[in-house]
């Protein structure tokens, strides 16, 4: 079991023809990910490696029955991309572009509303459900299929923290990155509840950051509604205020959005907080042994 | 990306929001002869990325041409410390001088994007003058919140409401503050603001409504689409690091401590940073080399980390995915080969190809210490920048 994408996961790329698109459409199709279609505009009727590309989303649907899409257009037509999908009525939209104007994603959000679409990102690594399915940029190759939820707001941190738990010969049922922007589609609260229902997981990573309150807001919501075992970890207690620590979403502002603040809210909510990224792995470990999940 | 005063201003007067008349000096005759312009009194300001620059003496009001030559004269090549700037304070380079008012009431007005709801917000408050996280502590029922659906925009309601909080509600008044709310609204949206803060924002003893200070940030994400607003960067305001950073794609923050750090994603930068704190050691910088990163980018991420003559020993940090270990370490030994290393490296690699990295590295004849994880390594680092020292 598994949560957003499985091996009947149909996925379409937009932005197949740039250098990125390309890259990670073939490494996804490496991975076994069913990768059924590409659009550019302009270059459709033509291929990538075999992929039909078409000039537009509503066009690959119909021909191909994508069920998913994943984003790898500029910024600058990125918010587009994901209009042009929703539109399609595709149900997953995966938005790895990095970069996408904040006041843009001000107008997705609102579009999408009331759509039954549900947007991942942008400036993510992608979803993936290990042996299953890849979405994204990240290096298939660390992950395990197993029962550990991995949410995160960071992509390096997330493979950490994935490679910790492989090499321990825990295996991961999906792992979700959320994206670093300030405003992102769906968010910790959205992702716990899929893990929480998941009748495949037994536990979660979640991996939070400075800047905001959504590990606050999150720490409420698995206090309220989360009964499986939640390890956390918060990057940034030593960043300066003022600064954006490379995601546009990492700053502290105002005095909020501290990693102190976080940590304290998930440690109140019952979250086992790894004390460092290198023990992300051992402290999921020694949960699930508590837990009777492991021997 | 953030700009000064009187540039902020100029950017909203175009709009149509009201703010005194005034120049932007960068000598002191230029000051004088601006003040002579504007009439007297008017208002000499430091212009400096930071706030807090009334109370450490960066605002003087003139009543002749005399006192605003003195007042330029103190202002300009001085080093302004405010409790924004840090001990180490701001070179003041640029003066603004402004038209006086009679001022009768001092209010806040601030809009932002809330992360929270996915849209802007508007904040105001009676209490101007004051930082609105201090109002925000004490009095929190004191701000008055309008959330903006982009659909719409501003609402005329919404304008309304705010002005009949900030008391604002007579006739003319009334007229005047949802005009000034829905221009700036309006330059919020067309300039990619980041955040506006009109703090004080004054009712003058006229009844006018008027931007007495303005401070202005653009989303960077969103410059692509500005180029008129990307001229106004200031580079005096940035640590040339950073700029120099930037030339390359590179996100580079300066910070205080003499471990240089070089660590690929911006979550695993932080944790690179807390991890040499908790070592005991003290971080020179953020720096995220990014996920695609190549032998060029790794090759001018070493540079700069070797500019700051505070480094003592320089902590690399990598997990491989996208960027493969051979290529990090082909980058590090070509930038260490052509710049000269000349502190302790210490790597950790983990992830995709690290063994033919850990090759290159061992095989290239540097002196390079190798770590075992991310806080075996921020020790090692840590304890080589100690004997440097």
């Amino acid at each position: 079991m598994s949560v957003l994408v499985d091996r009947n996961t149909r996925v379409l790329t937009q932005g197949i023809t740039g250098a990125t698109g390309q890259l990670h459409t073939r490494l996804c199709r490496e991975y076994g990910s069913q990768m059924v279609a590409g659009v550019t505009p302009g270059r459709g009727g033509t291929d990538f490696e075999g992929i039909p590309i078409f000039d537009t989303v509503e066009q690959a649907v119909r021909a191909t029955g994508a069920n998913a899409s994943v984003i790898y257009v500029p910024p600058a037509g990125a918010a587009d991309a994901v209009l042009e999908a929703a539109d399609a009525g595709i149900p997953l939209v995966v938005c790895i572009t990095e970069g996408v104007p904040v006041l843009d994603m001000v107008k997705v959000k609102r579009a999408l509303d009331g759509t039954a679409t549900r947007l991942i990102g942008p400036n993510c690594p992608g979803v993936i459900t290990p042996g299953q399915c890849k979405i994204g940029i990240m290096p298939g190759y660390i992950h395990t299929p197993g029962g550990v939820g991995v949410v995160s707001r960071s992509g390096t941190l997330t493979y950490e923290a994935v490679f910790q738990l492989s090499n321990l010969g825990i295996g991961q049922s999906t792992c979700i990155g959320i994206g670093g922007d300030p405003i992102i589609g769906t968010g910790f609260i959205e992702a716990l509840r899929l893990f929480q229902d998941d009748a495949g997981t037994d536990a979660v990573i979640m991996i939070g950051e400075i800047g905001g309150s959504a590990e606050e807001d999150a720490a409420a919501f698995i206090e309220a509604h989360v009964t499986k075992p939640v390890v956390g970890f918060i990057a940034g207690q030593t960043a300066p205020p003022g600064r954006r620590m490379g995601h546009a979403g990492a700053i502290i502002s105002g005095g909020k959005g501290t990693a102190k603040e976080k940590i304290a809210a998930m440690q109140a909510a019952g979250v086992t907080m790894s004390p460092t990224p290198a023990e992300l792995g051992v402290t999921m470990r020694d949960v699930l042994r508590k837990a009777g999940k492991l021997q | 990306m953030n700009i000064h005063e009187h540039q902020a201003k100029e950017v909203l007067r175009r709009y149509g929001v009201a703010v005194p008349q005034g120049r932007a000096c960068f000598t002191v005759d230029e000051a004088v002869a601006a003040a002579e312009a504007l009439g007297f009194p008017c208002v000499v300001k430091a212009q400096i990325h930071a706030g807090g620059r009334g109370k450490a003496g960066g605002v003087k009001v003139v009543k002749d041409a005399a006192a605003a030559r003195q007042a330029a004269q103190g202002m300009l090549g001085t080093t302004l410390v405010t409790h924004q700037t840090g001990p180490q304070g701001r070179v003041v380079r640029r003066l603004y001088v402004e038209q006086g008012c009679q001022i009768a009431r001092e209010l806040y007005l601030g809009m932002l994007v809330d992360r929270g709801v996915g849209r802007v917000l508007v904040m105001a408050s009676t209490e101007g003058g004051v930082e609105i996280e201090e109002v925000a502590a004490r009095t929190p029922e004191k701000i008055l919140r309008e959330t903006v659906d982009p659909a719409v925009g501003l609402a005329g309601y919404q304008a309304r409401r705010l002005a009949f909080g900030l008391g604002l509600g007579a006739k003319e008044q009334l007229g005047r503050t949802v005009a000034f709310l829905t221009a700036l609204y309006k330059a919020f949206l067309e300039c990619d603001a980041a955040m506006i803060e009109i703090n004080p924002l004054v009712v003058t003893t006229s009844g006018e409504v008027i931007a007495l200070d303005a401070k202005v940030s653009f989303d960077d994400n969103a410059l692509f689409r500005h180029p008129d607003l990307r001229e106004l960067r200031d580079p005096t305001e940035e640590d040339p690091r950073e700029t120099e950073a930037a030339k390359f794609d590179l996100s580079y923050i300066a910070l205080d401590g003499n471990i240089g750090c070089m660590v690929n994603g911006a979550g695993l930068a932080m944790s690179t940073m807390d991890s040499t704190k908790y070592a005991g050691g003290s971080p020179a910088n953020f720096l995220d080399v990014g996920g695609g990163a190549n032998t060029e980018k790794v090759k001018a991420a070493f540079r700069i980390l070797l500019s700051d003559e505070a480094v003592k020993a320089i902590f690399i940090n990598i997990f491989g995915g996208i960027l493969r270990c051979d290529v990090l370490a082909d980058g590090v030994v070509q930038a260490a080969r052509e710049v000269g290393l000349k502190v302790p490296l210490i790597v950790r690699m983990e992830g995709t190809n690290v063994e033919q990295g850990k090759k290159i590295l061992a095989e290239s004849g540097l002196d390079i210490l190798s770590a075992t994880d991310m806080k075996d390594g921020a020790q090692k680092a840590v304890a080589a920048a100690g004997r440097a020292a």
